[in-house]
């Protein structure tokens, strides 16, 4: 067990949600002895795990899994209702960077009460105080309060403390999230740092471009229960998997109403196979008809978006001598592009090809599931070929 | 788990005590020109009214020697109290912030909030001699008992504070309900009258009242400090196992309070 660094075992906890919280005696007389003022939330369902010296673990999951319920437990600000972690070593934790700064004392002042809360002693940081004002680089401002400090160089001091913290295992919650791209640079060259050093730190983040590259090991929590754990690469797609099953389950709720709209538009395989879900570089057939009383249709045009609403490529029927009398057309497009949720436009024009007659704005969507190729990635799939240089 | 002292005063937990107080100390007067001395002006300006009311209106006090300074020790041990405890009793929640994002021994913010009201005590106990230098009271030997009284004021405090505070947390009502037991408990106290008073009409009331560990603390402390006529209950009861049941209160109420605060403060994080 020597190179154990946090040690879960069973844990689980859940929260008393109460329909209105008994916070006056009034309140509480009344309600005294019934049971029905709150309902139980289980939030983690015993989860067990080792952390090992070195690590840097990842912590991944969907908003409402419980992963920072997990991390606030790991941090001890919560205590669990059953089962039990251990700790070797010392721990400080960022759930949040500078906690406990005050707008009215001076920088150095806060910077001695976030350590104390951190769980440093004064000599501790004493010796750490020139580091930290050197790499927030604000020598000039530390007797100034920190109400006059631009909110850049608060997170600037927080970070500093945080990174002389000295602890065995660190634990961080998205920190990344905060601050400009010169800050998250930062951030990523302290990652590397601590990566090399083989420091142990545990990382809950939704990025996972930071689990690939930085973690050696992640987890992946579902609903309060482990769904996975191991090779980050592994996890993480999976994660994109789970992330791709609730943008399915949403897309049956989406806009697009067959009834309301004269434009038809159906997608499916090349096996002629409805469907919704495909992988990156399978061929889309779209068919797309129209009532027989639009007279005037000399052009269509198909276009696929993305959810966010970017457009990613378009394409019409002019001067390609497309036989469009029968009120119907089908197009095939292979599916260059990266993991993600799509919907196609349609727009029908006469002989001005500037401006359209008919418009379907938001048709159908379908989704491009993230495959299990580690070797490409990104918003599309270019052609591309390797060779040796010799 | 079993709480050592060594744990409860390690380096860590002591940055962080000072801290907390210099923190509060800084911020509380934050911006005004005369600063801590307000916390001077305070007990000072309700001694000045007192004394005028009881003192020359009413002429409660014209039985007791040195009235004025029996009045002006009882309103300064009173004042801690007060104080101690209203800040206790807010130190947990107020930092609720805090105790969402980061652990650290709960206990260390109420010790802080009753520190502060310390600091505060011993000003005022300073401008309490400096009285007694101008008027003429002899000090005496049993003077030098004085800080035993002053731990037992500090610890009695500090429990009600350990309760007041966990239970704020739970019922927000407990600021209020403990504002007028306050407000009971000052009339309770002899803090303004001279205890002969209530003796002359019922000597079994003010046996009672002497029961109260406020009551037998600013007494004592007027005895050793002021005039031995001041009445205690060893004076008026003589009976020394009666004279232990203030002591056991505060010892009673100090273990309840630990173990009520301990039990809480697992779930002030979620609580708050």
């Amino acid at each position: 067990m020597d190179d154990v660094a946090i040690s879960v075992k069973h844990i689980s906890k859940s929260f008393k949600l109460p329909y209105e919280k008994n916070t006056s005696l009034k309140k509480a007389v009344i309600n005294f002895g019934s049971n029905k003022g709150y309902e139980m939330q289980h939030v983690l369902k015993g989860i067990s795990f080792d952390i090992k010296k070195g690590e840097f673990f990842g912590i991944v999951g969907r908003n409402g899994s419980g992963k920072s319920t997990l991390l606030k437990l790991l941090a001890g600000i919560y205590t669990p209702n059953a089962g039990h972690i251990q700790t070797y070593g010392t721990l400080t934790p960022f759930i949040e960077l500078g906690v406990g700064f005050n707008p009215e004392l001076t920088g150095r002042e806060n910077v001695f009460l976030n350590g104390a809360l951190l769980g440093f002693s004064r000599k501790e940081m004493e010796t750490k105080y020139d580091d930290i004002v050197e790499f927030a680089e604000l020598s000039r401002f530390m007797d100034q309060k920190l109400k006059n400090y631009s909110s850049g160089m608060q997170v600037r001091l927080a970070f500093s403390i945080a990174i002389r913290a000295q602890s065995d295992v660190l634990i961080l919650d998205e920190v990344l999230a905060v601050g400009d791209e010169a800050f998250q640079q930062k951030c990523i060259d302290i990652f590397e740092k601590y990566k090399s050093e083989k420091k142990t730190v545990v990382l809950v983040t939704h990025d996972m471009g930071t689990v690939r590259r930085f973690c050696s090991r992640a987890m992946l929590i579902q609903g309060g229960e482990m769904v996975a754990i191991g090779e980050p690469n592994e996890v993480a797609s999976k994660y994109s998997k789970l992330n791709m099953e609730k943008i399915v389950g949403d897309m049956e709720s989406d806009v697009y109403d067959k009834k309301t709209n004269d434009i038809k538009v159906t997608l499916s395989n090349l096996k002629n196979k409805e469907l919704k879900e495909f992988s990156v570089g399978e061929t889309l057939c779209v068919e797309v008809s129209w009532p027989n009383s639009y007279t005037d249709v000399k052009n269509i045009g198909i276009a696929i978006i993305k959810n966010s609403g970017e457009y990613v490529f378009g394409a019409n029927t002019f001067k390609k001598s497309i036989d469009l009398s029968s009120s119907s057309v089908k197009y095939d497009v292979s599916l260059s592009l990266g993991p993600g949720k799509y919907y196609i436009s349609v727009g029908l024009f006469n002989n001005d090809p500037s401006t359209n007659t008919h418009i379907l704005g938001k048709g159908p969507s379908f989704i491009i599931t993230p495959g299990v190729d580690y070797s490409q990635g990104g918003l599309c799939r270019l052609e591309h070929s390797w060779k040796n240089s010799k | 788990m079993i709480m050592n002292v060594k744990n409860l005063l390690s380096h860590k937990n002591k940055a962080l005590l000072r801290e907390l107080i210099i923190t509060d100390f800084k911020l509380r007067y934050q911006g005004s020109a005369l600063g801590y001395m307000w916390s001077l002006f305070r007990p000072l300006f309700l001694f000045g009214i007192l004394l005028f009311v009881f003192g020359f209106m009413l002429k409660v006090g014209s039985t007791m020697p040195h009235y004025k300074e029996y009045l002006l020790l009882g309103i300064v041990f009173w004042s801690f109290f007060a104080e101690a405890t209203n800040n206790g009793l807010r130190a947990i929640v107020d930092r609720g912030d805090l105790i969402r994002k980061i652990n650290f021994p709960k206990f260390i913010v109420v010790v802080s909030g009753t520190v502060s009201a310390l600091i505060n005590f011993g000003i005022s106990l300073v401008v309490v001699f400096i009285f007694m230098l101008f008027s003429g009271i002899e000090l005496r030997s049993v003077a030098l008992l004085l800080p035993i009284l002053v731990v037992e004021l500090y610890i009695f405090s500090l429990a009600i504070s350990f309760l007041l505070s966990a239970l704020y947390v739970k019922y927000r009502d407990i600021s209020y309900v403990w504002e007028l037991l306050m407000q009971a408990a000052f009339y309770a106290t002899p803090i303004l009258y001279p205890l002969s008073l209530v003796k002359d009409k019922s000597l079994l009331l003010s046996k009672l009242l002497l029961l109260n560990p406020m009551a037998q603390i600013i007494q004592d402390a007027r005895y050793i400090l002021i005039t031995p006529k001041t009445d205690t209950l060893i004076g008026l009861t003589h009976n020394w196992l009666l004279v232990l049941v203030p002591v056991s209160l505060v010892i009673l109420v100090i273990i309840y309070a630990t173990y009520y605060f301990r039990k809480n403060s697992k779930t002030f994080a979620e609580d708050i």
